[in-house]
């Protein structure tokens, strides 16, 4: 069954994601990103940063925690085709963030396989104050089903 | 750090690339971990040969970890990332070596700040292209 407009809208429960040193260390680590205002704290708060931040990728970490969205969705057809990311100001090392889960946009494209669905999916990211960090926004192209 | 230099800027110039070390299993392993992202056709030969793989693949978002690298050296402390998005092209396995480039798409102004966009590209060395994407950068 292909996805119709009505879960365009969308939520799910807001969760929290506190920011961790070790965390942040191990996340660049793994992509071999030696960048000091990951890692080296005297550096970072001598940095026009003024803290450790986190690496721009970071959030794709836990913009998948929390509650599941309301929708039946069938992992084997779905691809992460596209990512963007929208930055308001960096993560910081300490963040305690507020994080939800929404379904932003489903769009249809004509295919080489026929019709594919592309669901938009952003995890908004807002600090204590409930100013906006930044949103995780993942494109998924949602395939027909084989007949 | 290849840092721009905000003075000699121009639009469609090409930026210092940055070769990133081949990929390794070990580096997928670390990155499920970090990342979370444990589904196994990344880290687990026989899973990604059930379902008619030669074997793992890296995770696209190690890739655009890779271009987040790239964008953030670019950026040193002389500007910050406004926006930053990729699309995937072809999958990476271990072994790969990933390069990344940039070229510079338009120097620009909004709210009274400078801005730059650039167009980013990561490809392996036989010019496989892996992603393509673009940033914007804000200027401090």
């Amino acid at each position: 069954m292909n996805l119709d407009s009505s879960v365009v809208g969308l939520s799910g429960e807001v969760f929290i994601f506190d920011v961790e040193f070790r965390h942040i260390h191990q996340f660049a680590d793994a992509i071999g990103d030696a960048n000091p205002l990951y890692t080296d704290k005297e550096y970072a708060k001598n940095s026009k940063y003024g803290s450790i931040i986190a690496p721009p990728t970071f959030s794709v970490a836990f913009s998948g925690e929390g509650a599941e969205l309301p929708i039946n969705l069938d992992e084997r057809r779905m691809l992460h085709g596209e990512q963007e990311f929208i930055y308001y100001r960096p993560i910081q090392l300490g963040d305690r963030l507020y994080c939800q889960r929404k379904i932003s946009d489903l769009y249809e494209k004509e295919g080489k396989s026929g019709k594919m669905q592309f669901l938009v999916v952003d995890t908004e990211i807002k600090d204590e104050g409930g100013q906006m960090v930044a949103v995780n926004r993942m494109n998924i192209i949602y395939r027909g089903e084989k007949s | 750090m290849t840092v721009i230099d905000m003075d000699s800027l121009q639009e469609g110039q090409e930026l210092q690339s940055l070769t990133k070390p081949a990929i390794s299993k070990v580096q997928l392993v670390k990155y499920a971990g970090a990342s979370g992202d444990f589904n196994p056709l990344h880290t687990d030969d026989a899973f990604a040969q059930q379902i008619g793989m030669d074997g793992v693949i890296a995770h696209g978002m190690l890739i655009m970890g890779f271009m987040g690298e790239y964008m953030m050296n670019i950026a040193g402390e002389i500007a910050e990332p406004t926006q930053f998005s990729m699309r995937f092209g072809a999958m990476s396995r271990p072994g790969d070596v990933i390069t990344c480039t940039g070229k510079v798409e338009k120097i620009f102004e909004k709210d009274g700040k400078r801005f730059v966009s650039i167009q980013l590209r990561a490809q392996k060395s036989s010019e496989e292209v892996v992603g393509t994407g673009k940033c914007e950068l804000r200027f401090f």
